[in-house]
């Protein structure tokens, strides 16, 4: 319990917090200069989440991918890499969900849902595990080759999706068997039919998961290591690139996991899209929100899911262009990475503090 | 002009960093056309001192006068300005670049202020290397040529920049005997020329051979300040290091035994094609240690890598208590019974964001008892760290505290003991005292004779030949990826093994 | 059997594609041999693409005509700058992680230009098309030689003058950054910052010099897209070509020249899919493959051809001068 409260008088803490408030703030300029009341936004954002159980359910349903696809990314960088292919990982984790949803029959829900997310998370897995393979053997950035790999993942998947699963006549797949799907019945009415699925509890465990796979085992010992020296690891002993194609692998299953949840639990189709759906993009985000850590994910994506889903309640009552929320969380984001700046800030506030001390 | 003022004197010069005052009202005098040492151990506040004169460090009192005058030196550029130039011991050389554009780089010769004026540039290059002696290609990429002639370049920087007050920092460290010896010949004739020289060292034997007056430091403190002539090396170490020092290190005559490691014929080629090893070999018997001397860049690193699984070899054999090692990984090696205290601590051997604790299982966190059914067992990793932390007598906060914030010498005690708990039959030593303060480098020493008298196989890498002839039970010289050498150290000199190192054959005969 | 005019118009295509790909590159370059990773490319071309679309309708709605698409090419310029002024401020000044700083360029980006979208035009999503685009040179006497005509003349001359000014960049790149103090100073930057620093050179002002350069060009690179190809900014005017203007950078191994020819050739991947249907066989392969070929082509070549380039040595490393 100390422990608990001493991180949150952390400086770490407070830098954050002061970042989330300067985020805010700068919305707010943008808002005022833009002829915008932001507190009437802002308090149109709270409503559009908070204010009805619909609201509610449907902003858990948005962070669902958002922690997982931010656990991804923040798993990878503790590998020391820079996963940016999460949104083609998460393609490829609709595609291999579909393909068991759809093209598998009879099966009991028992068996017929689990089976469809681990496939969707190995499929996610193995597209990212593709990009650590190419870094192991042949020693290309893997920015490079996930962005690439993004592209690629679009087109096959949407030809996936237009060989074998299409719905004729639309651009989309048949449905998918109602035994794979993974919505939460009652909790979706009682939430005014709100598209709650078990994700967000799959989402929550991943990040405990992450937790303790990387601090409390063996092979998370070998990943940070790698990580954090990969020179020094493989002095020590330790197989470097068998633990870059591992950290993606791992990567990847996690973002994999988000696209098969949002097709067996929200859509229960997969569509055929016309460019990159924006899961990678938000997933980096939240994990630098989340500062990599997986509780801090946790939270970032409690931020994130709130300002993005109200966003859309922002815009329709106080007419405020959406856009704003990227430039709030992008701000966020900027204020955390460059600390430097939010304690210059802070400066004046923390010398008081000192002051009072002495 | 009798009696005239020095060119620079520093007058009670202080500098603090948090926790530590670097540089405690230091006051010296450098007089023109001297050589004036200073002396002090790694920490003992020269490089802050230096770093202040050339405009790196605001000092936080006292002032600097150059030839009489007060003046205040808040950039190198201001330091350059002035006269100034500095000798990095840590070359700041771009390596792509040529020895030329390194020179030239920030005075930049041009046409119309734009363009540079190439032609111009290394003539004006080629002219101060001959009137030096220095020999260096102007059209050179500075990757491609040898440490002793970076070196010049690093001089000829100073030089070009009209420079009357030279600080040498550390400049012998990663030179050969002969190529030192051609060094001290440069700094006499740029004195004689009228240039005046500061010579940062912890280096007894330059001192007196080359200084006219010795300022000693020790813990930011001028110790004593002497003439070169009338002193001797025994009295400067004493007033260096605050107690009597013995030069030689205490060790009873080896007595091997059984043949531990045998490295026959092993050759190594680069992606293109040049030999990195070409046929080494040589064996280290349980009891003894063997050192190794040689010119950095003779295939020192790659055999190390060799011998410990981080590099293929492309023939020949390396034979472990009788078994064939030489396509191991560098784990199967390291359960073989290999140890190795890496060149490099901090990329090599030690994670810097990892906890001591962490650190001392590096190697070992997957065996028992520190990992069980996949989790890592804390308690039994921490018990571990705390006993050799205190055995080892490791200086750090706690066993939780990150490497990255002990000093170097207790960086490496951590490796040490992390190494030697391993309770390898074969201990490899690269560069084990590099860096370190005299206590340490005896800790570390004596830590490796220690290991030798429990009956292990200790292979010492340096190029402090020092070290090489006072440790060392057998010695082999290290060319081209060969050994063309072996001799015990009580029958040789630094002379003997300089001439070696430089590639000619036992007897002075040129290879 | 292709004919010599598609090829000429294969080479055309080509070229246009590759010229935003040119300027955006460039402007990594001067960005990455500083020492600044610069993977904001993608938002610093958003922001160019639509600082030309607003700097065309406004010099049109002045009454400009003709002369409005020049005018938002140095709008473009201009915002470019701006934008990545955020960037340098951040890695520079600040010392802050120069990829996640790159990653919220991207983010800032899109945000900033859609909300101003919304704003200026009453709530539309993309900017109004606009009247006056870049026109192509034309050569017609040139285009009717038998032979060469259709490569020199279609191909080549018959080009926006977007293209000429990116191909007379690479070489004016090439100059400043191997034959100029200016370019000597900025490479010791990126490869030895203490080096440099150490003998008088500012490194942070080098820096700062070599990360706006990379916001003009990459705002022109932009503003290529929108004022030759789209004639108008929305949310896809640059979809991913930032990012492909990074794997340039890095296939032409930082030197102006290689990235030329990395350009060329993701320039050319992107054309083959225009005119790969003219072939009968083509048929068979299904659409989706033949859109994917630019990215796996790029995957292909990293792997077979990247391994032995050299980035610069001091690249990403913020400049910390109490470091020795």
């Amino acid at each position: 319990m100390s422990k608990f409260l001493k991180w949150f008088a952390s400086d770490s803490f407070v830098v954050s917090l002061a970042a989330i408030v300067m985020g805010l703030l700068l919305g707010a300029v943008v808002m005022l200069t833009g002829g915008y009341n932001p507190i009437t936004a802002y308090m149109a954002l709270l409503k559009g989440v908070f204010g009805s159980p619909y609201g509610f359910g449907e902003a858990l349903r948005e962070m669902a991918p958002l922690v997982l696809t931010g656990l991804a990314v923040a798993f990878a960088f503790r590998a020391g890499m820079f996963n940016i292919g999460a949104a083609g990982q998460v393609l490829l984790g609709m595609t291999g969900a579909s393909l068991i949803g759809i093209k598998l029959t009879g099966l009991p829900a028992i068996i017929h849902a689990p089976l469809a997310i681990i496939v969707g998370g190995l499929f996610g897995g193995l597209w990212a595990a593709l990009a650590g393979y190419i870094k192991a053997k042949r020693g290309v950035n893997e920015v490079i080759t996930t962005i690439m790999l993004n592209w690629i993942a679009l087109f096959l998947c949407n030809y996936i999706v237009r060989t074998f699963l299409l719905l004729p006549g639309n651009q989309r797949s048949l449905d998918v068997e109602s035994s794979a799907w993974v919505s939460i019945g009652w909790l979706s009415e009682m939430m005014g039919n709100a598209r709650v699925h078990w994700g967000i509890l799959v989402a929550i465990l991943a990040s405990i998961f992450f937790y303790y796979f990387l601090w409390k085992t063996k092979q998370g010992f070998e990943l940070r290591a790698v990580g954090s020296n990969p020179e020094a690891a493989r002095y020590a002993g330790i197989n470097v690139n068998k633990n870059i194609v591992k950290a993606m692998f791992i990567s990847g299953v996690f973002a994999g996991l988000a696209g098969a949840f949002e097709t067996l639990g929200v859509f229960h189709y997969q569509s055929v899209y016309s460019s990159l759906p924006g899961y990678g993009f938000n997933g980096i985000a939240v994990a630098l929100l989340g500062m990599t850590h997986p509780f801090g994910v946790l939270a970032g994506a409690g931020l994130f899911g709130t300002l993005t889903y109200g966003s859309s309640e922002m815009s329709f009552e106080a007419g405020v262009p959406s856009e704003i929320i990227q430039i709030v969380i992008g701000s966020i984001i900027f204020f955390i990475a460059a600390q430097g700046i939010v304690r210059y800030l802070l400066k004046p506030v923390y010398k008081r503090k000192k002051e009072k001390v002495l | 002009m009798a009696a005239a003022a020095p060119v620079v004197e520093l007058k009670q010069i202080t500098k603090r960093f948090p926790g530590i005052v670097a540089n405690d009202s230091i006051s010296i005098k450098l007089h023109k056309g001297e050589i004036h040492a200073l002396l002090g151990e790694n920490g003992a506040g020269k490089s802050t001192l230096m770093n202040i004169l050339f405009g790196l460090y605001q000092p936080d009192e006292g002032h600097i006068e150059i030839n009489g005058q007060s003046v205040a030196i808040d950039s190198p550029n201001k330091a350059i300005d002035l006269g100034i130039g500095m000798v990095h011991q840590h070359f700041k050389l771009v390596q792509p670049f040529t020895v030329t554009e390194n020179i030239i780089l920030g005075m930049e010769p041009s046409k119309g202020g734009v363009q540079i004026d190439y032609k111009t540039a290394s003539e004006k290059v080629k002219q101060l290397s001959d009137q030096y002696g220095f020999r260096v290609d102007p059209n050179a990429k500075i990757e491609d040529i040898s440490v002793g002639m970076q070196q010049r370049v690093e001089i000829l920087k100073t030089l070009y920049r009209g420079a009357n007050i030279l600080i040498f920092d550390e400049p012998t460290a990663v030179l050969t005997p002969q190529e030192i010896s051609e060094l001290i010949e440069i700094m006499r004739r740029l004195v004689a020329e009228g240039k005046s020289i500061i010579l940062i060292t912890h280096k007894l034997k330059e001192i007196m051979s080359v200084s006219d007056t010795v300022t000693i430091i020790r813990r930011g403190k001028v110790i004593d300040t002497v003439k070169t002539n009338e002193t001797s090396p025994s009295q400067l170490a004493e007033k260096m290091v605050g107690r009597n020092v013995s030069f030689k290190v205490d060790k009873t005559p080896a007595q091997p035994k059984e043949k531990i490691i045998q490295v026959n014929n092993v050759s190594i080629k680069n992606k293109d094609g040049i030999s990195l090893l070409d046929g080494m070999t040589f064996d280290v018997h349980a009891g003894e240690i063997v050192g190794v001397a040689g010119v950095d860049g003779n295939g020192q690193t790659e055999i190390i890598e060799a011998l410990s699984g981080l590099r293929k070899i492309d023939s020949g054999s390396i034979v472990l208590n009788g078994k064939e090692i030489g396509s191991h990984t560098p784990r199967q090696i390291s359960e073989a019974g290999v140890g190795h205290i890496p060149e490099d601590r901090h990329k090599h051997g030690l994670v810097l964001d990892f906890s001591v604790s962490e650190n001392m299982v590096l190697e070992s966190y997957y065996k028992q008892p520190y990992t069980k059914r996949g989790f890592l067992n804390f308690r039994a990793i921490n018990d571990l760290a705390k006993r050799l932390v205190e055995s080892f007598d490791v200086r750090t906060p706690s066993i939780h505290t990150k490497a990255r914030s002990l000093s170097g010498g207790n960086q490496q005690k951590a490796i040490i003991a992390r190494e030697i708990n391993k309770n390898p039959d074969f201990l490899i030593a690269a560069q084990p005292t590099r860096g370190l303060d005299v206590g340490a480098i005896e800790f570390v020493q004596t830590q490796l004779i220690r290991q030798r008298d429990q009956g292990k196989a200790v292979l010492l890498v340096s190029f402090e030949l020092d070290e090489i002839l006072n440790v060392s039970d057998r010695i082999i010289v290290v060319y081209e990826g060969k050994v063309i050498g072996e001799v015990r150290p009580e029958e040789t000199n630094d002379q003997e093994l300089g001439l070696m190192m430089a590639g000619s054959r036992q007897g002075g005969i040129k290879a | 059997m292709i004919d010599l005019l598609t090829f000429g118009n294969l080479i055309n295509t080509t070229l246009v594609f590759s010229t935003a790909l040119i300027f955006a590159a460039l402007g990594g370059l001067f960005s990455e041999r500083s020492g600044v990773v610069n993977i904001g490319l993608e938002g610093l071309m958003v922001f160019g693409a639509f600082a030309a679309a607003i700097g065309t309708y406004y010099a049109e709605e002045a009454g400009m005509g003709g002369a409005s698409p020049w005018v938002g090419l140095v709008t473009a310029i201009v915002v470019g700058v701006l934008g990545s002024l955020i960037h340098a401020v951040a890695t520079i000044t600040f010392k802050a992680d120069q990829t996640i700083s790159g990653v919220v360029i991207n983010f800032l980006a899109t945000g900033i230009t859609l909300y101003l979208v919304k704003l200026l035009f009453e709530g539309a999503g993309e900017s109004p098309l606009l009247m006056n685009r870049l026109a192509k040179l034309s050569f017609p006497d040139i285009a009717a030689i038998p032979v060469i005509g259709p490569i020199l003349g279609t191909g080549i001359l018959n080009s926006y003058p977007t293209t000429f000014i990116a191909i007379i960049l690479v070489f004016v790149t090439y100059y400043v950054l191997y034959k100029t103090k200016f370019g000597l100073r900025m490479r010791a930057v990126g490869e030895h910052p203490s080096a440099a620093d150490t003998v008088g050179v500012n490194v942070n002002r080098m820096r700062y010099i070599g990360v706006m350069l990379s916001g003009a060009l990459a705002g022109l690179g932009g503003a290529t897209i929108t004022l030759t190809t789209t004639g108008l900014f929305s949310h896809t005017t640059i979809s991913g070509q930032g990012f492909i203007a990074i794997a340039a950078l890095i296939f032409g191994k930082w030197n102006p020249l290689g990235i030329f020819g990395a350009a060329l050739f993701f320039g050319f991947a992107q054309a083959i899919r225009n005119y790969v249907q003219l072939f009968e066989w083509s048929a068979s392969i299904p659409q989706d493959f033949i859109l994917m070929l630019p990215y796996v082509l790029t995957v292909i070549v990293l792997v077979v051809a990247v391994g032995k380039s050299r980035a610069p040595a001091a690249l990403g490393e913020p400049y910390d001068p109490g470091k020795r």
